[in-house]
């Protein structure tokens, strides 16, 4: 570990926290969010929808068991969200830079110092969160000692789904039936659970438009940022939504569907990002616990009438998935954890594979 | 949603080793959860010093056993129309599963509310249990299921050794272990058989982690699981010995996951609904799991898990158990966010067990696969490092973190790692101190490598203090580091000179404390929130950090808040009891409209509930973080007097720091507590007590005993090992103590007094108001005194005192609290013989028989003292003991089964674990109901008599012809059947273990089942651990035989058993006493 430099994070607002380098010794800027996970840092640091972010985990602890090795299998990451980290930074309480676990490579400050990504500990991310809560997410710089301030970055101000998205076609895994992933920022995840589930995945990019390929069922996936530049996306879904070809949105992906419907969205004061986010099946009595990345949410009060929310959020209420009353169309704003048996594949991939 | 009219709740009794505090917890919250919907409630729970038993929490409460039998009897009376069997341990399972397999519940027409038996008992049973498991392809630990042992010896030949004996229908791992060979095999197995009938050996996967999952799960089927938590100590050390932390630290979000999912599927699978733990071994290099056992039922993990997390597991459980969704029940903490959640904690929690293994003669000090803690403490930091330095102080014996401890002489580190103690955690400092590498450590240990760097950052902060010459060389950043890792300032006064002791270390650490407040080095206060600050809280269950710059509480400062201080972790001597009065004393505070702060750190508690006070802060009781939060607080007052020793000790120090303290003043509980000023005032008010001397050498001693004669009380200041207080009845017993056992020095003196023997023991219970008694309850011991008052069956209003010795009693105790002028509880302990009384001790704080002299008198002792501590005038209460027309008795629990090898004599040292109280309508009425309560069976047909001494031999005369007249087969021993036949009483000859040769012997009698209870009564006070007596007392525990040591308490005993039968006695609530 290079000898610690001190670090300032300072928020829009003024407010100041002072803390210590752990990663790249790189001063940036970006959008302050936090994460009550306790677990899965690679994953998040990796995960698409996190671009142009500053991350701060609730969790006091970071680095635990290390980083593991960028290992493929079917041509996807088997560990990560995708190939490279896109959050701008991460800031925890504590640093644990002797990592333990049979899988790890590396340490995490390691790594973030390969992939040039600052990483700042001694913050005290409990008032930072609440500081957060009560505000508002904001932006904020990391200023390191001897790294010159940078400008203030707005990741909502630019189309990041353009940034993350693949630029070519691809495909993974074999099946009878075939699933386009419309690539907003896709997870890996998602494409390993099609893939799990004996499918054939053409990924696309965000912008591609799928509707002239042969398919059985699309999958509009994750991303980040403020959907509304996703025109083209929206555009294409508009015109897959004419047919009954099954879709199925997550995420991000929630949100395009609920777009080309005909839905809003808006901003979540401070959205939901973590792992145990509640939500009830319209109509059931049915609970699950979900994870969740997001920002933006569809607005209950837009939904059009042959449309019908799916999942609400059990602590603000707000819609997590909607359906087509008559067609095969549907979405979550939650998606798949790390394990083959989660809420996400039990309620919508499950359903969606079947349908295709 | 309700059906449900009235609603029996089984409590799960005595404090014993595995089965503790928790359940009052649990049950407490669970009838909070039932009285909510206006079900009224029943509960069985022969704990009279638990909070569940107490006015306003259930309906009505029956002190008697939790057996089919009792049961059965209260369910005829009291027709209940549902049944709660989750929340009162493994007492209150096993005998909900006896209930239902003898069709009683549905005789009564009783539903069992939750979780359904079958899903109990499948969890129970190990065979079932697998095969349920095999049916969704979960892994289980391969193990045979024998009820015999040429069965286990083959099972363990096909499996291969090493190999774990489990016993099933057991609770801590009683009767379970590895064994390494056949031989081990044997001897492990047939004790396992006599408890359970049914044993399971299976491979040892030592060196795996532990994982365990708390879930909970609806009757719609929602499931979630509430807190992970992982072992620090691998697999093979029992869960309730090992060092635990929540959330795991070592695994991936994939593993994590994975498991998590599984639980939920095996939860659902089983058709738990309610609350369930998933145990797993877990291995360190890969993904392989095995499933060790499920607890189909609130536990000591879920007790930990609410706490934790701040999510009460037993209050919902309770509501599920009624019929509710989690999607119909609110976030307890939030109070805005649904019950349907998995906390996210933004802090890490260190669970750390408590032994006292000191307390007995011959116990292996060796931990593993059975529980033998007594207590636990959980600690609450943002790093690791902080919190377990916090929580290895917290356990209460004399340390002060992981470092900067009375150095511990290990003579074989190497063999100390590999074969775990109870003090293991300081083995591996002293390992790292010395230079041990860490890959070196793990492979002794097997424990998780990222422990082990986190434990050797606090090493490594240590050696950089040790480097600083002083206090003004240090600087702010070490400073800082240190008090992030959990330092306390005694710590780093002392890593700086090491030659601080005494008073000095206490001026030394004030000298850290100023310069640190002076540089704003001091601890932030945070919130447990259950979703790491998503929401707002609307609860304050607060903790003191480092690792934070502001604080979570934005204080009032307005004079109206006064703190109490708890009473740490449970041990022999401090327990349940301690969180009544606790308790108690929070809610007089708030009812006279104060703001309630609690200030304690036992996760087995009702008063670390947040429900329980306004401000709670789940924090240490030393004197540096009392004063961190009286710094925060400014409270208008400071209650000490109602947590035991442990506040009770910190009197002096606070007082000199101004903080004001509530009621008897500090001068006056110094006076109280030093042996010379406490003495020297009792010579002053004319008031007698045994003869006592402090000694510096062997020829003083021999002095003082020619005066006072033998047998003599010695207690050393320092002690080698064993036991720190001993009897001696004669002048090799001395030697051989105070040789091997102690040290006499002018460093190290000794106290010894006067030993009065065939002398009655006397307490009295008592709230005074500035010198004047204002209420008092005066008990009496059923055993003469000898036996430590903690052990002792105690019997209040007393039945056999003299009125002259009760009118003296109460003079000596006006005297006493006049001139310590006394504001609040007190306890006096007296000997008396003839009419002649003698004081012993004084303390001035409640003592352990409050809540059972207040729950007999009916007049709450605590809520008295508390509302004269904060200065109301009250009026002494009518009533007295002269007006009860019943009897309270209370007896103690014992472990010895639990402590192997230990020798289950009683002593002047504690070693009981926990006790009950119960209430009758005459003296012999209420012991069998509490003898009952504590274990004791009455016999069926015969019983073994070894009683000791020709007086004691005598004191059981009339006993042995009772027994002899309701048609006993009394076996006895050389002596005793001889004196027997001399007195014309049949009785069959046994011999000892020391005449092999000659039959029958007494503990093949035992062996083969013929002996239903063992009277063994030692003929001196010395333990002698290889002795005959020893091997049969230990046999009797071992093979499950009640076993009585004390002759006035058997014969106390006898006379009850033998002058009523179990139908006679009277099923009659507490409220029915009156």
């Amino acid at each position: 570990m290079v000898p610690t430099l001190n670090a300032t994070l300072v928020l829009e607002d003024g407010t100041k926290f002072y803390g210590k380098s752990f990663g790249y010794p790189k001063s940036t800027s970006g959008e302050v969010v936090f994460n009550t996970a306790m677990t899965g840092y690679p994953e998040s640091l990796t995960d698409p929808s996190n671009e142009g972010q500053i991350l701060v985990t609730t969790y006091p602890i970071l680095g635990n068991y290390g980083v593991p090795p960028l290992t493929e299998k079917n041509g996807i990451s088997e560990h990560f969200e995708s190939n490279i980290v896109h959050v701008r930074a991460v800031v925890a309480q504590d640093y644990t830079e002797n990592f333990s676990h049979w899988q790890a490579e590396r340490s995490l400050s390691a790594w973030l110092n390969e992939a040039q990504i600052t990483g700042i500990y001694g913050i005290d991310t409990r008032a930072l969160t609440k500081h957060l809560r009560d505000n508002g997410t904001m932006l904020g710089k990391i200023i390191i000692d001897g790294s010159a301030e940078p400008e203030w970055y707005n990741p909502n101000s630019e189309n990041l789904i353009s940034k993350v998205s693949c630029t070519q076609v691809e495909e993974y895994g074999c099946g009878d039936k075939t699933v386009v992933v419309v690539d907003c920022g896709v997870m890996h995840n998602i494409i390993r659970n099609l893939v799990a589930c004996g499918v054939k995945v053409i990924r696309v990019p965000w912008d591609y438009d799928f509707t002239q390929l042969t398919y059985d069922g699309i999958c509009i996936s994750n991303g980040p940022g403020n959907p509304e530049f996703a025109c083209a996306t929206i555009e294409n879904i508009k015109k897959a939504i004419q047919q009954n070809k099954p879709i199925c949105g997550i995420c991000l992906g929630n949100q395009l569907l609920g777009l080309a419907a005909g839905a809003k969205t808006v901003k979540l004061p401070y959205g939901h990002r973590s792992h145990n986010q509640p939500v009830r099946k319209v109509g059931t009595d049915s609970c699950y616990i979900t994870s969740q990345n997001h920002g933006y949410v569809l607005d209950a009060n837009t939904i059009p009438e042959d449309w019908e929310p799916l999942f609400v959020n059990m602590n603000d209420g707000t819609i997590e998935g909607i359906r087509h009353k008559s067609k095969p169309f549907m979405s979550a704003q939650f998606h798949p954890g790390a394990s083959e048996d989660t809420s996400f594949n039990v309620l919508l991939l499950n359903d969606f594979i079947k349908m295709l | 949603m309700n059906e449900f009219k009235k609603v029996l709740l089984l409590g799960s009794g005595a404090l014993k080793i595995g089965e503790a505090g928790e359940f009052d917890y649990s049950g407490s919250q669970a009838l909070k959860a039932l009285k909510e919907e206006g079900i009224s409630t029943v509960l069985i729970n022969p704990n009279i010093a638990t909070v569940q038993t107490s006015e306003g929490i259930a309906d009505k409460i029956y002190f008697l056993p939790v057996t089919p039998f009792f049961v059965e009897k209260v369910i005829k009376k009291e027709r209940p129309d549902g049944i709660l069997l989750a929340f009162g341990g493994q007492t209150a399972l096993n005998c909900g599963v006896e209930l239902h397999r003898s069709g009683i519940l549905e005789k009564y027409g009783v539903r069992v509310l939750g979780t359904p038996v079958q899903a109990i008992m499948d969890t129970e049973d190990r065979e079932l249990f697998v095969k349920k498991l095999d049916e969704i392809n979960v892994n289980t630990i391969k193990s045979e299921a024998v009820s015999s042992i040429s069965d286990a010896i083959a099972a363990a030949d096909k499996l291969g050794y090493p190999v774990i004996v489990r016993a099933a229908y057991a609770l801590g791992g009683l009767g379970s272990g590895f064994c390494d060979n056949q031989e081990e095999l044997i001897s492990l197995v047939e004790k396992s058989l006599s408890f359970s009938p049914q044993v399971l050996i299976e491979k040892s996967l030592k060196g795996w982690k532990e994982i365990e999952f708390e879930v909970v799960r609806d009757r719609f089927d929602n499931c979630i699981t509430v807190c992970n938590m992982e072992n620090l100590d691998p697999l093979g050390i029992h869960t309730g010995e090992s060092i635990v932390v929540a959330p795991v630290q070592t695994l991936t979000n994939e593993d994590t996951q994975y498991l998590r999912q599984l639980a939920i599927k095996i939860v659902r699978h089983i058709g738990i609904v309610g609350e369930c733990n998933v145990q797993y071994a877990y291995d360190p290099e890969s993904m392989d799991y095995r499933v060790i056992e499920i607890n189909a039922r609130l536990s000591r993990s879920s007790a930990l898990a609410s706490k934790a997390t701040g999510y009460p597991l037993a209050f919902v459980a309770a509501k599920i158990g009624l019929g509710y969704g989690l999607f119909d029940l609110k976030n307890s903490v939030t109070k805005q966010t649904t019950a349907f959640f998995e906390p996210s904690v933004d802090y890490i929690v260190v669970k750390i067990p408590r032994w006292d293994l000191g307390k007995f003669h011959g116990v292996s000090r060796e931990i593993g696969s059975s529980m033998k803690s007594v207590g636990e403490v959980m600690s609450i930091g943002r790093t690791f490092e902080e919190a377990i330095q916090k929580g290895l102080r917290m356990i209460g014996q004399g340390m002060h973190g992981f470092v900067g401890n009375k150095e511990l002489k290990v003579q074989d580190i190497d063999k100390a790692l590999r074969e775990p103690t109870d003090k293991r955690i300081f083995v591996l400092s002293q390992a790292l101190l010395s230079g041990y590498s860490i890959e070196r450590i793990y492979e002794l240990t097997k424990i998780d490598k990222w422990f082990l760097h986190k434990l050797n950052n606090i090493i490594e902060t240590y050696k950089n203090l040790k480097n600083v010459n002083s206090l003004d060389e240090l600087s702010v950043d070490l400073l800082k580091l240190a008090k992030e890792q959990g330092f306390t300032d005694f710590q780093i006064a002392r890593a700086i000179d090491s030659s601080i002791a005494g008073s000095k270390a206490h001026a030394a650490s004030l000298a850290v404390r100023q310069l640190r407040k002076s540089l704003n080095i001091v601890p932030v206060v945070k919130q447990i929130d259950t979703l790491a600050a998503e929401y707002p809280a609307q609860t304050n269950y607060l903790y003191m950090t480092y690792n934070g710059s502001s604080n979570d509480i934005q204080y009032e400062n307005d004079n109206k808040s006064i703190v109490v201080l708890g009473s740490g972790a449970y041990r022999i001597g401090s327990s349940v009891e301690f969180d009544w009065c606790s308790v108690n004393a929070l809610l007089t505070v708030k009812k006279q409209g104060y703001r309630s702060i609690m200030i304690n750190y036992n996760p087995e508690t009702v008063s670390t509930d947040y429900d329980m006070c306004d401000r709670l802060y789940f924090d240490e009781l030393t004197f540096e973080r009392v004063m961190d939060i009286l710094d925060l607080e400014q409270p208008q007052g400071t209650i000490l007097s109602v947590g035991g020793q442990i506040p009770n000790n910190l009197a002096i120090k606070l007082d000199e720091q101004g903080v004001n303290i509530l009621g008897t003043t500090a001068k006056s509980i110094d006076n109280a507590e030093d042996r010379h000023k406490f003495s020297s005032m009792l010579d002053e008010l004319g008031i007698d007590q045994p003869a006592w001397r402090e000694l510096t050498s062997m020829d003083d001693i021999n002095n003082f005993i020619s005066e006072v004669g033998f047998p003599v009380l010695v207690r050393p200041s320092y002690v080698l090992s064993g036991a720190a207080m001993n009897v001696c009845s004669n002048p090799e017993e001395l030697e051989r103590f105070l040789r091997l056992a102690a040290n006499v020095s002018k460093e190290h003196p000794v106290v010894v007094s006067q030993f009065i023997q065939n002398a009655k023991e006397i307490e009295m219970d008592a709230v005074a108001q500035n010198g004047e008694i204002k209420a008092y309850a005066i008990s009496e011991h059923i055993e003469f005194a000898g036996v430590h008052s903690g052990d002792a069956t105690i019997q209040f209003p007393p039945q056999k005192l003299y009125v002259e010795t009760m009118r003296r009693l109460k003079k000596v105790a006006a005297k006493i609290a006049k001139a310590l002028n006394i504001s609040g509880p007190f306890n006096i302990q007296f000997l008396a013989k003839n009419n002649d009384i003698k004081v012993i001790e004084c303390n001035l704080r409640a003592s352990r028989s409050f809540p059972f002299v207040s729950k007999v008198l009916k007049i709450n002792f605590i809520d008295l003292a508390t509302r004269i501590m904060l200065g109301e005038e009250v009026e002494k209460p009518e009533k007295s003991a002269f007006d009860l027309d019943y009897v309270g008795i209370k007896a103690s629990q014992f472990s010895f089964s639990r402590l192997q090898g230990a020798d289950p004599v009683l002593g002047v040292d504690m070693s009981s674990t926990g006790e009950v109280g119960c209430i009758g309508d005459d003296s012999g009425e209420a012991l069998l109901k509490s003898m009952l309560s504590v274990g004791q069976r009455v016999p069926k047909n015969s019983v073994l008599l070894s009683t000791g001494t020709p007086k004691q031999k005598a004191a059981m005369l009339d006993s042995a012809h009772l027994l002899h007249k309701n048609g006993y087969k009394i076996y006895a021993t050389g002596g005793t059947h001889q004196f027997l036949n001399d007195n014309g009483i049949p009785a069959i000859r046994v011999y000892w273990p020391s005449q092999p040769d000659m039959q029958p012997q007494a503990i093949e009698l035992l062996h083969n089942k013929e002996i239903d209870m063992v009277v063994n009564v030692p003929k001196n006070l010395t333990p002698t651990e290889l002795s005959n007596g020893y091997k049969i007392r230990r046999a009797a525990i071992d093979l499950n035989v009640p076993l009585l040591t004390n002759a006035r308490l058997a014969a106390a005993f006898i006379e009850a058993f033998t002058s009523m039968t179990l139908d006679d006695i009277e099923i009659k609530s507490w409220d029915e006493y009156k």
